[in-house]
Order: structure tokens, then C-alpha cells, then sequence
């Protein structure tokens, strides 16, 4: 190009991140902290609150097409939970990384990590870490 | 993977063909400009044509997501599949956003295709990505096409105004109506909406809009065949939205028995046009500033050589030769 008709910055497109919890996890504290550390990293976060389904979530990354699916779990069930995510992507063919956060034990990341979750984060992780990472997926993926 | 690397060529196949997520990747590409832009512009353009634009506008926290979602559930039961743009702004210092419209939208984000949009800074650029947008969401057939903004940016009242059917959004209380008017929606209005009218000062906020509708009517703004109607809605048990649908319909029938329709047609492309030229000239001007040539001439004008309208208009000159070329 560049004809100086070309609209927008190409340049530098924010990541955009789909955030959200699954399943009847009423907690959005973590969550909302989560979100305005991506956005002040310049990322663009979508939000999809509370009580989402696999298939909610999925049809949003479609639609929103997302650059991630975020997901915080304080629930103890993302051993199952983040499982069936990862499913209900494949099936979708979204490839896309999933960043679950939350309280996970330790044992459990390393299960997490094979089942093909690209980033767990710990509930204190510091900002950088939670940017660092999720940029580091998204430039993996 | 495969749909990030596709071309746009493919990707217009695709989602002609109905595939969601090459859908969502035009989007991309739309807003993120440049010559995939103008491609899958070119590309829609002749799918395009057949929505009904319906842009929803009003004071932040009005309910207006909560209401599209109602409109939204509404459309769907009389048959057609809309879309919806709801935008949301950017922060100007890190340029992230949080983009919190799907919240309100929960229960029809599986029928409707619904894409959260951020202002992203850029002067401008929304005003070229949301008609893109609503040009690739039109050709594969969504139909209405929803664009929800927050009415307080000039730039996101002129994206709004420029649907086929513009509805303003007011809340009772703190007058809302006297703001919506003072931020120029008074004018841009084709349905008026008062929300949460299960809220105390609805008739009230229903009164404000007449009067001031009354005082346009005095100053000639108002089209003679056409009087917006003023709603009450309580968007969380879908109170009054019928009411809304029908409207919207009634609009859409008035502009095409008048021929309003031509004219709106026109003057969007109009602002389209207008738009991708101001950012165009934005460009060539910020390069032909960022020149040493303007610099010597900077130069000039701080040690009384020159005036700076003469300055000026030799940069004009140079600015007008160069785009002959
Ligand atoms: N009482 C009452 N509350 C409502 C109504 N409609 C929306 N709300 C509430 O108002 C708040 C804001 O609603 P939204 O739909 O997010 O408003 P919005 O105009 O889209 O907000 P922004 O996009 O942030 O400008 C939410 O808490 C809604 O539940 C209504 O008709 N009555
Ligand atoms: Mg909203």
C-alpha cells in the first residue's frame, strides 16, 4: 500500500482476551482485577461475567474472535471443567490457547499443563506474570 | 491456524457460506484497516444492502445493552437472526479496554452474533471500522444489524446516527433527557427510549423529551411525516420492548414509502467517503508536517522571514502537489 487511504493503525492490534468463569462460581473479585491488568497491558478484554457454559464461552471466542479464552476458577472443579473446555474448543476447532487462573494445588498444574491448558496462573500472581504469559500463549499459538 | 493465515478472498467464501468464525476474522481485519480492509470491503459491498442498521444510543449505564438484548430476543422469535456491534471505549493511556456489553447479553449471545468493539483511539477509526463491520455483517445476512454506543463521543453519536433507525436511550432522574439533548442525540433520534421506567421521574424524563421535541418542532428540525415516538421500557422484564420492535418497524416503513431511505443511504455513504478522506489527509498532513521541509519553514517564520499564513499556505501548495502525482 499505502495510498493514505487505509483506515486504522495496522500496526500493533491489541490482543483481545474472552474472560470469563464457568460453571456456578459466584466470585468475580479475582476476575476484575485479572481484567484491568490485561487492559492496562493494552489488551482488549472481553467480559463475559458469570455463569457461562462451554458452549457460551466458545460461541463468544467465535465471535469475538479472540486471541484467548481466560478463565478463572475458584470452585475447585477445574479438573474437570478446564478439560471440558479444551473439548468444547477442539470441537469448535477454535486454536486458541486456554490461561486458567485461580487456586489450583500444585499438583494439579502439571495435569492441567498436559491436558493441553496453556497457562495456569496461581491467585497471587504478580501483573507482569499474568501479561508476560498470556502474551507469550498468544505468540505461541 | 489456518483461518488466520486465510486470505480474505477465502475468508469471504467462508462466511458467505455461513461460517462463524471466518465471520469473526473479517471483523478483524476490518477494524484493523489497511489493505485486508479495503479488500473485504470491496468484497461485501455487493452482498451488502439488505440489513435494516439500527443504531442504539444514550448516557453510559442507560441499559442500553440490556435493552438490545431484549430487542434482540424479539427479533429472533419474529424470524430473522440479527447481529450487534457494541462498542465500547478504549483507554486512552494503554489503549486495552474492557469490553463488558456481552455481560448484559448472556442469554442470546448463542443466536445472535455479537462483536464487542473498542473505540481504539484512533480518530476516526471507528467511524471507518463500524460501517465496515456492518457491511460484512449485512452481506452474510444478519439481519437487523445492531450498533450500540455510548452517546457522548462525537464520533460515536455520528457512527449511531449514521444507522437507517437511530434510538436514544434516557433514564429517569438527573436529567438525562437535558444531557442526552445537550450531547446533540436530540437531533440524531428517530425512537426515543426511556429505560428503567419501573424507576420514580419516568414520566418525567417522558415530559423533558416532549418539550424539547416541542422546541424542535418550533426550530424546524423535525420531518414533517415523521414524529419520533418516546417509549417506556423496563429492560430487565422486557416491559414496553414489543413496543420498541414495532417501532423500529414502523420507522422502516416510513423511510422506505418516503424515500427517506435514499437520502440516509446517501448521506452514509457521504459520511463514509468524508471519513476515509479526512484520515487520509490526517496521514499526509502528519508526514508532510514531520518533513525537514517544514522544519526550514518553521525556521523562517521564528526569525520574522515569513508569516506564518504564508507559511502555512506554502505547505498547502506542496500538500496539493503531492497528492497530484
Ligand atoms: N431498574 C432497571 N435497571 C435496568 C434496566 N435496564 C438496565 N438496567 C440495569 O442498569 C445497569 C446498566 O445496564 P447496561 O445494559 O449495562 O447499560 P448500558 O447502557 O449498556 O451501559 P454501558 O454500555 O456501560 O454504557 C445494569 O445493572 C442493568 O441491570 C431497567 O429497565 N430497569
Ligand atoms: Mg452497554
Amino acid at each position: 500500500m499505502d495510498d493514505g487511504l487505509s483506515s486504522g493503525t495496522e500496526a500493533a492490534a491489541p490482543i483481545r482476551v474472552v474472560l470469563t468463569k464457568l460453571g456456578l462460581d459466584g466470585h468475580d473479585r479475582g476476575i476484575k482485577v485479572v481484567a484491568r491488568i490485561l487492559r492496562d497491558a493494552g489488551m482488549e478484554v472481553v467480559y463475559l461475567g458469570l455463569r457461562q457454559t462451554t458452549d457460551s464461552i466458545v460461541a463468544a471466542a467465535v465471535q469475538e474472535d479472540a486471541d484467548a479464552i481466560g478463565l478463572s476458577m475458584h470452585n475447585a472443579g477445574h479438573m474437570t471443567l478446564a478439560p471440558a473446555m479444551l473439548k468444547a474448543m477442539a470441537e469448535a476447532e477454535l486454536e486458541i490457547p486456554l490461561v486458567v487462573g485461580g487456586i489450583i494445588p500444585e499438583d494439579d498444574v502439571q495435569s492441567l499443563s498436559d491436558a493441553g491448558v496453556a497457562v495456569v496462573l496461581g491467585p497471587g500472581a504478580p501483573s507482569e506474570e499474568v501479561v508476560n504469559s498470556v502474551r507469550a500463549a498468544v505468540a505461541a499459538a | 491456524m489456518s483461518l488466520r493465515t486465510s486470505p480474505p478472498e477465502d475468508l469471504v467464501a467462508r462466511a458467505l457460506d455461513g461460517d462463524r468464525r471466518a465471520v469473526g476474522r473479517l471483523l478483524t481485519l476490518v477494524e484493523r484497516g489497511g489493505a485486508d480492509a479495503e479488500t473485504v470491503a470491496s468484497l461485501t459491498q455487493p452482498h451488502a444492502g439488505r440489513a435494516h442498521v439500527v443504531g442504539i444510543t444514550g448516557s453510559p449505564g442507560a441499559g442500553k445493552s440490556t435493552l438490545v438484548s431484549q430487542l434482540v430476543a424479539g427479533i429472533v422469535d419474529n424470524g430473522t437472526v440479527p447481529a450487534v456491534l457494541a462498542v465500547d471505549p478504549s483507554s486512552p493511556l494503554t489503549g486495552g479496554a474492557i469490553l463488558g456489553d456481552r455481560v448484559r447479553m448472556a442469554d442470546v449471545d448463542g443466536v445472535a452474533f455479537i462483536r464487542s468493539v473498542a473505540t481504539r483511539g484512533h480518530a476516526g477509526g471507528l467511524a471507518l471500522s463500524i460501517p465496515g463491520a456492518t457491511r460484512v455483517l449485512d452481506a452474510v445476512g444478519y439481519s437487523p444489524v445492531i450498533i450500540e454506543t455510548v452517546g457522548v463521543g462525537q464520533v460515536e453519536v455520528d457512527v449511531t446516527a449514521a444507522a437507517d433507525t437511530t434510538v436514544v436511550v434516557v433514564t429517569p432522574g438527573m436529567g438525562d433527557a437535558v444531557q442526552a439533548n445537550k450531547a446533540g442525540l436530540l437531533e440524531v433520534a428517530d425512537i426515543f427510549v426511556v429505560n428503567k421506567a419501573d424507576r420514580p421521574g419516568a414520566s418525567d424524563a417522558r415530559r423533558d423529551l416532549e418539550l424539547m421535541l416541542e422546541f424542535s418542532h418550533v426550530t424546524g428540525q423535525e420531518n414533517e411525516n415523521y414524529r419520533p415516538p418516546i417509549l417506556m421500557t423496563n429492560s430487565l422484564d422486557g416491559d414496553g420492548v414489543a413496543e420498541v420492535l414495532s417501532a423500529i418497524d414502523t420507522h422502516r416503513r416510513f423511510l422506505d414509502d418516503s424515500g427517506e431511505r435514499a437520502v440516509r443511504t446517501r448521506r452514509r455513504i457521504r459520511f463514509e467517503i468524508e471519513n476515509r478522506l479526512a484520515m487520509a489527509f490526517d496521514v499526509t498532513l502528519a508526514q508532510r508536517l514531520a518533513e525537514p521541509a517544514t522544519e526550514a519553514l518553521i525556521d523562517r517564520v521564528a526569525q520574522g522571514d515569513l508569516s506564518v499564513v504564508d507559511a502555512a499556505e506554502q505547505l498547502r501548495q506542496m500538500m496539493l502537489g503531492s497528492r497530484e502525482n
